[in-house]
């Protein structure tokens, strides 16, 4: 915590206020002066007083994810690769607009009667409808039955976010249990959004794979009713995903114990190159007539990230419920940003009711995905060359952008200094920001940590 | 105001809600949120629906309607005012909605050109480093010495709610003292974010203005170190604002008092045409040496709406407490949407980093004022015209957006019955649903309402 300015900070300031070389008489010099003439009371808010009302703020840690590409973008080495961040790099290391949404833009662009307007708050209508069907299916009886209400939100953080509240708000559990990892933001969108945090045992090290059977177990003991945060498919850090059979018997146990599913799709299209089979999971929950939560993100999978488009989905009940709930998402919408961004969101319907835009952006997908797929590849047979002691199979096996190499946090700070890799601490490396070229860069360099340090 | 507040109609409603036992049981047997309460209609869209089931060909919207609306049928009315005056959006003189041409030209540069790439959780820097300019003043010191800690909003709603979450987090054992009336959502905004509220004089409806001694008085009355939300200028809904000379004892009591100034700004060049004349009472207040806090607003004088694109502000004592005020900022931006849209940022930032285009924004920021003005003297004159014996002197004191006309919500819903004219029960009119082609019989109608029998 920072302390009180001391009284020679506040003398230095009040000095360059009152140097000979400043022309101008300042207010702060002014005040300074009444104050010590006694003619007006100090104030916290006063420029002169050299205290505000936040003095005893402390600055905050960098964000452990964001912080990465700020210490990326501060080094001047040639050789340096950012493997933080999960956006989507080409073969040149290059963002990627996808073809399908420049040609959106130009549309949206060209019609002359687009205006500006705020969305409802619930957002651009259209887009709700077509997210929903993406992620459940069209033909999804929960959809037919208008028992989905879905709400535009920012991305897959801010349909979290709502989500939340809305549970802690209308809820009768105020628990929700995360994987352990998960994604570094997911256990402070939930404290802020008024629920307990508790994790569930998900990855396993000693395998690199899942601990299925503790998974098991914590759900079993998680009292009744509680939340569940799952993540739909790519798992965010480990890329450790439930086989479809883990899956049914995930849905069961939760089923039994009334356990409330959270989804997290933040990488539909993106872990196998279809989007109905990364949504397999999901459908499996709608299928068997009970309800969740699903928080929808297209920053990755459309490259859309700055636009901050998403959705937030609750399967319910009956529809009358589902009015109701909508309802109340409102109202937590209202006082937190009114209504959300246009943009983005005019780009995804653009492209999602249009059937030939539609495959053109599945062929996109698959392109990205299969260039992931092909990364995994080539650093795995890079490793296998050199003779890099340990198993890394992980890295062919694990899915979506992300490998969790297992690497510690002295082996990834050895390779950031040695190497100038960047990632996160907990060895989470984005696969996405790989290319031929730099693989055996990398390669070495996991060699080298891997083989010096322990 | 004739509406419940949203507190308190929630409030009464949990009254009424069945005992947790009964809800839990209800719950489990048909929905796991089958106990969930419709939330309370909001009283301003209430006026839309109305508006929409009449009739009338003849019928007339000055009230406050979602954009979504825009869709209908009946938009062929020669005297129709369009239904999507959304929370004061602006309309020009043939009820159209408006795209600015910088905004236009700006959005030409953008289309295939830039990427979507994540804006750090602060926002666009460059979009920021213009936004301070227009509030603090081009060649403003503080921004100089780098002591404004400040990140891109979502529009004013968002940059409020930053604020809101911040005060509570910091000065846990603030509160903030709100205008009476103001516009809606800041009720909802501060209790969201569990900052007590309190209530300061600011309208007076003798006199359709400013109840300055009333302000004054509760000025004083607050705890030294009170925290208050100012409009900064077009007062919203009353379109009321205090004086230049009123704003200069406001602030001097300010120090006296200690109290902590926040402005909301979500008009600056919308009310006069001239944005540096509407930050003016931003400015006195930094002359008086205060350490004050400002959301800005792109959502009007940049017509970017539903675009989102505002600022929040925090000025401080020296750079260190602005890097640092602002890193926490940035904390409570990350768990609420990690970071702020970019097509809207990208958008301000190139108008307003390009001297062409910025220029063209002042002109046509200063259009839609003027026409603003104009229908409102054109509006008073009508009334006088027609020999009202009431004063309408307010209509064209008034600023901005809105105009408190100092109907009651009988008058009101007679203008609605009997003229198919549709507002607020509070009396206030969205100046921007007011054409050269609708005065008259608005006037008319106001006049038959109005005039002692």
């Amino acid at each position: 915590m920072a302390q009180e300015p001391s009284a020679d900070r506040r003398l230095s300031t009040l000095a360059r206020h009152l140097l000979p070389s400043s022309p101008r008489r300042t207010a702060a010099a002014a005040e300074a002066e009444d104050i010590a003439a006694g003619t007006l009371e100090s104030s916290p808010t006063m420029a002169s007083q050299g205290s505000s009302v936040f003095a005893a703020l402390a600055q905050a840690p960098e964000d452990p994810i964001l912080g990465v590409t700020v210490a990326y973008n501060k080094d001047p080495s040639p050789v340096k690769v950012n493997l933080g961040v999960g956006a989507y790099r080409t073969e040149e290391g290059k963002p990627l607009v996808l073809n399908v949404v420049r040609r959106a833009e130009q549309i949206l662009l060209n019609n002359p009667s687009r205006v500006k307007e705020y969305l409802p708050i619930t957002g651009l209508a259209e887009f709700n409808k077509l997210s929903a069907k993406l992620i459940f299916g069209a033909d999804s009886p929960a959809i037919h039955e208008n028992r989905v209400a879905t709400v535009q939100c920012l991305s897959g953080t801010g349909s979290l976010r709502v989500g939340g509240e809305f549970l802690a708000r209308h809820y009768h559990e105020r628990t929700i249990y995360i994987p352990q990892p998960t994604w570094g933001n997911h256990p402070k969108v939930f404290t802020l959004s008024g629920l307990t945090v508790k994790s569930y045992r998900y990855y396993d090290p000693a395998t690199r794979g899942l601990d299925f059977k503790g998974l098991l177990e914590d759900l079993s003991s998680a009292p009744s009713g509680s939340i569940i945060l799952l993540h739909a498919c790519a798992h965010n850090p480990t890329g450790v995903d439930p086989t479809i059979d883990e899956w049914e018997q995930i849905r069961k146990l939760m089923r039994s114990k009334s356990l409330l599913p959270f989804f997290d799709s933040a990488y539909q299209g993106f872990a196998s190159g279809s989007l109905d089979k990364d949504t397999q999971s999901v459908r499996m929950f709608v299928a068997d007539g009970g309800e969740l939560l699903m928080a929808q993100s297209y920053a990755k999978n459309m490259g859309l990230y700055g636009e901050r488009v998403g959705a937030l989905s609750i399967v319910c009940g009956s529809a009358d419920v589902a009015v109701r709930v909508e309802s109340q998402l409102k109202l937590v919408i209202r006082p937190m940003y009114s209504n959300p961004p246009l943009h983005g969101a005019s780009i995804v319907a653009t492209i999602l009711r249009n059937s030939e835009m539609f495959n053109e952006w599945t062929l996109e997908l698959k392109a990205m995905a299969d260039r992931i797929i092909s990364m995994r590849q080539q650093l795995f047979d890079a490793l296998k060359s050199r003779g890099t002691p340990g198993d890394w199979s992980h890295i062919i096996k694990q899915i979506g952008m992300f490998t969790f190499t297992g690497l510690n946090s002295e082996q990834v700070a050895f390779m950031r200094q040695e190497y100038h890799i960047y990632m996160t601490s907990d060895g989470r490396i984005s696969m996405a920001g790989l290319s031929a070229r730099t693989v055996p860069h990398l390669a070495d360099a996991i060699h080298a940590a891997v083989t010096q340090l322990k | 105001m004739a509406a419940l507040s949203l507190a308190a109609s929630s409030a009464i409603r949990r009254r009424l809600l069945l005992p947790p036992r009964l809800q839990a049981a209800r719950a489990m047997a048909t929905s796991l949120f089958g106990h969930i309460e419709p939330a309370p209609k909001d009283p301003i869209l209430g006026v839309t629906e109305a508006f929409l089931a009449d009739p009338s060909p003849d019928k007339v919207n000055v009230g406050v309607v979602r954009a979504a609306l825009l869709s209908s049928p009946l938009l062929s009315s020669p005297l129709f005012f369009s239904p999507a005056i959304a929370a004061g959006a602006y309309r020009d003189d043939n009820g159209q909605p408006v795209v600015l041409d910088c905004v236009r030209e700006a959005e030409r540069r953008i289309a295939g050109n830039l990427n979507m790439e994540y804006l750090p959780m602060g926002g666009s820097m460059k979009m920021i480093e213009e936004s301070l300019k227009l509030a603090y003043g081009e060649d403003s010191e503080f921004i100089k010495d780098k002591r404004i800690a400040a990140v891109q909003a979502l529009s004013g709603t968002g940059a409020c709610r930053l604020f809101a979450d911040f005060q509570k987090r910091f000065l846990p054992d603030s509160q903030i003292y709100i205008p009476s009336p103001t516009w809606s959502n800041h009720h909802n905004i501060w209790r969201d974010a569990n900052v007590p509220q309190k209530i300061f004089t600011y309208y007076h409806p003798e006199s359709r203005g400013l109840d300055f001694a009333g302000l004054m008085n509760d000025i004083k009355n607050a705890p030294d170190g009170s925290f208050f939300l100012l409009h900064a200028c077009a007062h919203n809904p009353t379109g009321v604002d205090p004086t230049e000379e009123q704003w200069r004892e406001i602030s001097h009591q300010f120090k006296v008092k200690k109290h902590f100034p926040f402005f909301d700004m979500a008009y600056q060049g919308f009310a006069s045409g001239d944005p540096e004349r509407d930050a003016k009472a931003i400015r006195i207040f930094l002359e008086d040496g205060h350490q004050i806090g400002c959301a800005q607003s792109y959502a009007k004088n940049m017509g970017l709406y539903g675009q989102r694109a505002g600022c929040l502000s925090i000025l401080c004592e020296d750079e260190m407490q602005a890097v640092a005020v602002k890193s926490q900022l940035q904390q409570i931006a990350r768990p609420m949407y990690s970071n702020p849209p970019v097509h809207g940022a990208l958008v301000v930032s190139i108008i307003l980093n390009d001297p062409e285009l910025k220029s063209l924004w002042l002109k046509e920021v200063k259009g839609m004022a003027d026409r603003i003005i104009g229908v409102r003297t054109a509006l008073k004159e009508n009334l006088e015209k027609l020999g009202s014996p009431l004063s309408w002197e307010h209509i064209t004191n008034q600023i901005g957006m809105f105009c408190y006309s100092g109907m009651t919500p009988e008058q009101v819903d007679r203008l609605t019955n009997e003229y198919h004219i549709y507002m607020t029960r509070n009396g206030r009119i969205s100046m921007a649903g007011v054409t050269t082609g609708n005065v008259a019989y608005l006037a008319n109608a106001i006049h038959d309402v109005t005039k002692p029998n």
